[in-house]
């Protein structure tokens, strides 16, 4: 699995910055998402990682620098799980089914349609769900859900935010087999996580950040206590285990004796 | 049966019961996006809004005080969504400030030049008096719009209204369908404050909807179970409005109250769950996403 991207560029970001009022979120960020690539953002809360996937989606203009995108890019976002409104009343079928607003005019979805929504939700492993109301899901499912809409639109790239945050961890197993098996397929990823052991660290390129780009390459060129304290602003321990990193937090033995010291 | 048929007889009666009902069935279909998108207040503001355009457009012409009023209205619409994306003032005090200053400069209006319209009260309560053929023409024809413009944009609207920010990825104009809504609820707003009058509308955009979500967790059912709602509330309301000797905007209002209160006592804990939190991410809606 590469990820590191060298195939055609889809998204360009050169000396990109951005701010939510007065507050500068982001400043003097390059980052070049190309068709092969398979990146994970990570930060911590506040770092400009959601502002980072607006930036790259076009629902955010930067304050400074260049934005370029492939002239008919076909991109799709999975929001965060807690952004939504899950008492909203829509059933699986209608939420998947969201995105085809174009072509088809009437409300209601044709028999091929329907089709298309049972055959992405049964490869999801959610075939059956499509008439219960979306409150009724699992997170993992609602995950799936999401997943099955973006896909709906056979993105070129799909942009992710935290998708493995307040789901179990068999889910967020599943969650990683399919993206791998999504990127296989030609699919370009980007997606946010803080979840250093769990997810960033099976991925195959890592960009840190935290209102700029701290480091990037792969797991093992950018896991390391250095960059970690630097994106985090917290001292952290690096293992290695099975030719994984491992990230603990420094223990508290080692905090209490610095203290004494 | 005599009943039913008795005011039939009278001509007022039955212009006042056709547009009761059309009114009814209008704001509870587009109420059912008002609700969902938290914007219950606008429609509060609104009507006061065009309350205020109303008694300024009367002042210079007379004959075109509907038209005055709906631009009136538009512009307080635009303004606020203006307002509320451009500046830190929230949604809810931007509407305060914007939609009841406009209504107090329609009451000062009033009171030193008074009206050559409607009378003081029927604008604030409705009436079923003198209603015009092209007051029904009006309301045909906003009914016939919002119809066309949900049915033709039903899936944008949907999106839109669920997730605004994935709906523009995926290709959705999201601000223009925003700024489209605005216009057909001024516009609808203002072809019923004749019968539901201005305080009272606020509440038929949202107790047909409330009481739809109760019932369905399915948006295409609700749509459907809101404008039946509301066209039912219009039709008893103008019955009951004409034998109780009251304005027909607060028996209308009064009969969507009863059925609320029926439908929470049938469907109990189920209901309310599910009308629960209906507009949990308004606040998105309106503002710029908070920094992460």
């Amino acid at each position: 699995m590469t990820g590191t991207g060298v195939g055609p560029e889809l998204v360009r970001l050169d000396g990109v910055s951005a701010r939510y009022d007065q507050h500068v979120v982001l400043s003097d960020v390059s980052f070049h998402v190309h068709e092969d690539q398979f990146t994970g953002i990570v930060g911590p809360s506040g770092a400009g990682k959601t502002t980072l996937l607006r930036l790259l989606l076009d629902t955010m203009r930067p304050v400074a620098g260049t934005v370029w995108r492939q002239p008919g890019v076909r991109m799709s976002y999975v929001p965060q799980l807690e952004t939504v409104n899950w008492n909203f009343p829509v059933t699986v079928m209608e939420c998947v089914l969201m995105p085809r607003t174009r072509g088809r005019r009437l409300p209601w979805a044709s028999r091929g349609e329907k089709a298309e929504v049972h055959a992405v939700l049964e490869r999801l492993g959610i075939g059956g769900l499509a008439g219960r109301h979306i409150r009724q899901l699992s997170g993992g499912q609602q995950q799936r859900m999401f997943l099955a809409r973006a896909l709906l639109r056979q993105p070129q790239l799909l942009l992710m935010d935290e998708p493995t945050s307040g789901v179990d961890v068999s889910t967020r197993h599943d969650v990683l087999h399919l993206l791998a098996d999504l990127h296989e397929e030609g699919v370009a990823i980007v997606l946010t996580t803080h979840d250093l052991n769990g997810m960033a660290a099976h991925l195959p390129h890592l960009v840190c950040v935290n209102g700029r780009i701290v480091a990037d390459g792969a797991p093992a060129d950018v896991i390391t206590p250095a960059v970690l304290e630097r994106t985090f602003g917290a001292r952290m321990e690096v293992l290695e285990h099975l030719g994984m990193r491992v990230v603990v937090d420094e223990s508290p033995a080692s905090m209490l004796t610095r203290g004494q010291a | 049966m005599d009943t039913l048929l008795a005011p039939l007889e009278f001509a007022f009666f039955q212009k006042g019961l056709l547009v009761a009902t059309l009114s009814g069935a209008l704001l509870g279909l587009i109420g059912v996006y008002i609700v969902l998108r938290g914007m219950s207040y606008i429609g509060h503001g609104l009507s006061h809004s065009i309350f205020g355009g109303f008694a300024v457009a009367q002042l210079f012409a007379a004959q075109f005080y509907v038209l005055g009023a709906g631009l009136w209205g538009i512009a307080s619409a635009l303004a606020i969504t203006v307002v509320v994306k451009k500046s830190r003032v929230g949604a809810d005090a931007a509407i305060g400030v914007i939609t009841i200053a406009s209504f107090a400069l329609g009451v000062a209006l009033f009171a030193k030049f008074g009206s050559s319209g409607p009378s003081f009260d029927n604008a604030l309560f409705g009436s079923i008096l003198g209603i015009s053929t092209v007051q029904i023409v009006g309301l045909v024809a906003v009914s016939l719009l919002t119809g066309a413009f949900i049915f033709l944009k039903y899936r944008a609207l949907l999106f839109s209204t669920f997730d605004p920010e994935v709906a523009a990825v995926s290709g959705v104009r999201v601000t223009r369908i925003e700024a489209a809504l605005m216009i057909v609820l001024s516009l609808a707003i203002l072809a019923t404050l004749t019968v539901i009058g201005v305080t009272l509308v606020a509440a038929m955009l949202v107790i047909p909807a409330v009481i739809a979500r109760m019932l369905t967790d399915s948006f295409g059912r609700m749509l459907a179970l809101s404008t039946a709602v509301g066209a039912a509330c219009g039709l008893v309301g103008m019955y009951l409005s004409y034998y109780a000797g009251v304005p027909s905007g607060t028996m209308i209002v009064l009969v969507g109250a009863a059925v609320f209160v029926a439908v929470l006592a049938f469907t109990g804990g189920r209901g309310l769950r599910r009308s629960a939190g209906l507009d949990a991410h308004s606040e998105d809606l309106l503002a710029e996403p908070a920094a992460r």
